[in-house]
Parts: C-alpha cells; structure tokens; sequence
C-alpha cells in the first residue's frame, strides 16, 4: 500500500496553506504562532518551494536561488521567524559586472555606487543624488504608467552603460524589464542600495531545516508529498480544501500556488465573477530560468578574488530581449566557497544562471530537449574559461535545469522564476473579495517576489487571514452574548 | 483606555517593533516616518499587535491614519475607549 501522507492529520483547520515556498512558509509560521491551527500542504518531497537545494555523490550541495538578497531579510527574519535565522544572514561583498562596456568590482550599496557614478561614470553628484532619493520614495500604490525605461530617460538620457549598471543585477533579481512600470524597479533596487547584498550562511538546507522547526514549534502541521487538488467552495465562502483525494475542512486557505493556476485551476470558474476570471487571465507571467551547475572536486579552490557574484554578458548593449534569448550572451555566476556551508564538507561549487522564455525549451522532442541541455553545460564551460581557466578539467560533477525542471518541481505556470508581472498584485489582493476566506500567497507584482518579497507577503496576508477569522470569532460572540441576554 | 494609556500602550508596541530607535524625545504631530526608521511592514506589525492585544480591526484603508502619535491616538480613542490596558 503506497504510503499516507496525511496520517493523523485532522478533520478540520482554521487554515490550510497550500505550498511551502517562502510566503507560503511564514504565512503559516505567523498564523500558527497566533493561535490558529494550521495545516501546510506541499506537493513536492521537501519544503522551500524556490528556495531550494540539491545533494550530489561527492559532498555538494547545490542551492538554487540563494544568489543573494537584500539587507531587509535580516529584520523579517528575526521578526517573522527567530533569532538564529536572522542571525545567520551575512554579508557578501565582492559583486563584479564584466560586460563590453565596463568591468568593475562594488559592494553594491548607494556609498560605493555613488562613488563609481560620479567618478567612473562621471555623473554629476547631484543627478545621482536626486535618483536615490527618487527612486527610495516610491512606493507600491505609486504612478505605474512610468516606465523603467523613462525612468532611466530622465535621470540619464543617452547613457546606456549607466542603464546597464543599474538595470542588469535587478533584471536577474526579479526578472523585471525596462518596460515594466518604473517603481517595480526602483523599490527592489533601493531595497538591495541601503546595504548591499546578503546570503545566509549555512546554505538554504539549513534555512528550510530551522524554519521547520520553528513552524513545528509554533503548531503547524507541515507535510510534504501532499498535492492540494482543489478548493472547496460553497456560497462564496471556502469549506476545505481536497489533498491527496481527502477532504480537509477548513475556514480559511492561503494558496501559495501559481496565483493563475489558483485560481483558474484549483477554485474552479463557477465560483468567480466573469470579469475577475478575465482579469486573472490576463495576468503576464515573469520569465523563468536556466542554470547550470557545477561542482569542484574536492582539493579544488576557486580563488576568493574571483568574487561572490558575477555579471557577465558579451553583448554589446543591455537589451532585455537578449537577456532571454536562447542564443545565451549574459550569466550571472554564483561561486559559492566553503564558507558557504562553514560546518559542512568544505567545497567550491558555482551555478551559472541565466533568464529564459518556457516557450523555447517546452515544444522539443526528448531528443532535442537532451541535445539543448548538453548544449547550454557545453557553451557555459566555455564562457567560464575566461574567469576561471580550465574549470572543466577541476569538475567533479556538472548538469543543468530548464524552464522545464522549475516547472516540474513547483508546479509553476511556464516554469515563472518570479511570479507575475505588476497587474498579478491587484488580482492576488483582491481573491478575497470574490471568495470568503480565500487568500493568495506568493510571488506577484515584481515587487512581492524573491525570498524577501515573499517572506513579507506572506505576512501581509497572514494579517488579512488574521483579521477576518477574529472577526468572525468577535461576531459569533456577539451572537452568544445576543443569545445569553435575550 | 485614556488617551494617556493608548499613547503608552503604542510606545510599548513600537519599543518592540523597533528596538534600537530612542522614543523618549517622539514628537506627537510629526510623522513616525520622518523620526524613525519605519517601512511599511513596521505599520503592518503595529495593526496586528493592536488586533492581537485588543482585539481593534483597523481596515487596511485607514492605516494612513496611523501616520503619527497624535493621528493614532486619536484613531484609536474610540475604538479603545471601553478597553482595560493589559500590559
Ligand atoms: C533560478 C532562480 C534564482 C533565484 N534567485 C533568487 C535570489 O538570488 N534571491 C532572491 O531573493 N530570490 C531569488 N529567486 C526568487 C525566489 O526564489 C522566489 O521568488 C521565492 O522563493 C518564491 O517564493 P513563493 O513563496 O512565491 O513560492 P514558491 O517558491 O514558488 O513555492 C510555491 C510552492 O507551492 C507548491 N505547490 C504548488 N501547487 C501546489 C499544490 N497544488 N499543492 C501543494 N503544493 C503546491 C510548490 O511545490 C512550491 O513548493 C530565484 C528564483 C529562481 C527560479
């Protein structure tokens, strides 16, 4: 008999959250800790979502999206999570861009940016200022008709080096483009400007390990291996959710899926206005990914010098266009050293990443889907040569993930790396409104996504699941105490 | 819970929201955010700290209300006017 993966869960829940990525995660962990009982589902064999990592034959271990994240992490994590997480989270310091138009080193904050602005750029110190100081003050209900590229328009007219510097690492970070609306970049940008960029130290294996523990602690029941398949609604109020073939009831759920697969998939169509059905479906999705991994052998070092992450692109301009192609001119190198893991195995490992279309890898037969593969390892072990010579000689073990593999394990539509565009924001707000009790929880707008977007929206909702079950408590007391006067 | 109270009882919330800050020289009609180091998130913990302590719904169109000690309190006088302070 094939395993249960629900035995001895409950009946009933006030919340069932849906998926374990970082939003679903602390989503749960702030409800739990409230009070309520919570039950997690994740249809995947380990929690994490995106934030996730793999083990090889030969002590290494491979993270997938811990490139780095900005300074805010640390609060949210002493917050929303414990001390020993957010004391974890350190510093990395040496980012380097190496592109036809320049190749420099920074720690990536607004002090050395305005230094290599004004000096190597030569900008005048008040431009720069100025766009600092725009850029910090915008904020999500802002003007969304400015574009990023207007933005970068009217600051730095004509000057496309100073648009790459300033545009490549956040087109990495949440996939977002020049023509996406101007305050999805600048919130991000200014959140990475106020200190630079942060790793947690120990590896996302250890992160997801501690936060287990802590939703454990704080009374969630997580379980993994458990495929959420639909939502139950009945009069535009959520009764349970359907895992694994049983029903779980329920008075409130947090979908931490796909927002478009949520709601075209998992609630159902008959329970959603025509108009909010149009809405969702309309919703773009941000690009999806592709990385190739690589792993040293063991007495094998990469030289500190090499830096922490790299930019690198040989095209000649920054053109959001290139930056998907299949046709591969830009990477950014993650090299991870064994600090990374500091009471591991001490190994160097690096993961080159790069942002694609789900469309160019989807449609191939198995054949030329393996040919592609083989391809994209092959031409990255030959753009690595130019920092790290004869890295192929010193691997112990390469292999590479598509737009496919993302999709395979987090079940997201056309394998999105960092949700949706700006308009899946509003749609994900306002689920609620069109079924009570009905949440959605994980990467939307550009500016919800990466671990720090999505640690804090899932606490943004978990306020909004917090306010309408206490208020429905407060109203049924006022019932009973309505009852015990008469 | 007198005006007093409730301004006591958010200089406890914040103390907690933001431990390094010195709140002793707060000014009651200027913006939290022009004194200290606030974002967004810190408002969203001041609401649900509320919620959790006393039980008070404020709607998410009236967090602007919560720019400043003097608009707060005054937001809140009503609502925890029946309201014994816990702690
Ligand atoms: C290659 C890559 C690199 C990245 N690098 C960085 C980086 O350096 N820094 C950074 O901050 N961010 C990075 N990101 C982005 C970041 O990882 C994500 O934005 C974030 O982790 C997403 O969290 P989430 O809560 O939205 O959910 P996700 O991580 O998308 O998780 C959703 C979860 O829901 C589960 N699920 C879906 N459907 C069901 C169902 N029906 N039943 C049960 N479970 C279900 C999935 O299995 C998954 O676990 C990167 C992303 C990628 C892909």
């Amino acid at each position: 008999m094939p395993r249960d993966f629900l035995q001895g869960v409950q009946s009933e829940y006030d919340v069932v959250v849906i998926g374990s990525g970082l939003a679903g995660l602390t989503c749960a962990n702030t409800l739990g800790r409230a009070g309520y009982s919570v039950l997690l589902v994740e249809q995947h064999y380990k929690l994490g979502g995106m934030a996730t990592w793999f083990k090889r034959p030969g002590g290494h271990i491979f993270d997938i999206s811990l490139h780095g994240f900005p300074v805010g992490m640390i609060k949210s994590c002493r917050r929303y999570w414990t001390r020993e997480i957010a004391d974890s989270i350190i510093q990395l310091k040496n980012i380097r861009f190496d592109n036809p138009m320049f190749s420099l080193t920074t720690t990536f904050d607004r002090e050395d940016f305005t230094r290599l602005l004004t000096e190597r750029f030569q900008l005048e110190p008040s431009t720069v200022h100025e766009f600092f100081d725009h850029v910090r003050s915008m904020n999500f209900y802002d003007d969304q008709a400015t574009t990023t590229r207007q933005l970068f328009d009217r600051f730095f007219p004509g000057r496309e080096d100073v648009i790459r510097l300033l545009m490549e690492p956040i087109t990495y970070a949440n996939g977002s483009t020049l023509e996406d609306p101007a305050l999805s970049y600048g919130i991000v940008f200014s959140n990475f400007m106020s200190k630079g960029v942060f790793t947690f130290e120990g590896g996302t294996d250890r992160l997801i390990g501690l936060m287990q523990k802590d939703l454990v602690k704080n009374g969630v029941d997580p379980r993994i291996r458990c495929n959420a398949e639909n939502i139950m609604v009945h009069r535009g109020q959520v009764t349970g959710v359907q895992v694994n073939g049983r029903m779980i009831r329920t008075r409130a759920v947090v979908s931490n899926a796909n927002l478009k697969s949520t709601i075209l998939n998992l609630v159902g169509q008959e329970h959603l206005d025509r108009g909010f059905v149009n809405e969702t479906s309309a919703v773009r999705l941000n690009n999806s990914s592709t990385q190739v991994y690589m792993a040293l052998k063991e007495d094998e070092r990469i030289d500190e010098s090499t830096g922490d992450l790299l930019f690198s692109s040989t095209a000649p301009l920054f053109r959001t266009d290139a930056l998907l192609s299949r046709d591969v001119t830009s990477r950014t190198y993650s090299f991870y050293y064994p600090r990374t893991r500091p009471t591991g195995r001490p190994r160097c490992l690096v993961v080159s990443s790069t942002n694609a279309n789900y469309s160019d890898w989807a449609g191939l037969s198995s054949e030329d889907y393996e040919a592609s593969k083989k391809d994209l390892v092959e031409t990255t072990l030959v753009a690595i040569e130019k920092y790290l010579p004869n890295l192929r000689d010193r691997l112990d073990h390469v292999e590479a993930a598509t737009p496919l593999t993302f999709k395979h394990y987090t079940r997201h539509v056309h394998g999105s790396s960092f949700g949706t565009k700006f308009e899946g924001l509003a749609v994900s707000r306002s689920l609620p409104e069109q079924v009570r009790g009905l949440f959605h929880a994980g990467s939307v707008g550009i500016i919800m996504s990466g671990w720090l977007g999505a640690i804090n929206y899932g606490v943004i909702v978990a306020n909004g699941v917090d306010a309408m079950l206490s208020k429905v408590e407060t109203q049924s007391s006022d019932v009973a105490n309505l009852v015990t006067e008469v | 819970m007198t005006l007093a109270e409730i301004r006591e009882e958010i200089i406890d919330i914040l103390h907690d929201i933001a431990p390094d800050e010195d709140l002793s020289e707060l000014k009651d009609d200027v913006d939290f955010r022009e004194q200290l180091e606030l974002d967004s998130m810190d408002f969203l913990d001041i609401v649900m700290e509320l919620r959790k302590r006393h039980r008070v719904q404020i709607p998410e169109e009236d967090y602007g209300e919560l720019a400043s000690m003097h608009r707060t309190v005054t937001y809140l006088e009503p609502l925890l006017k029946d309201v014994a302070r816990v702690s």
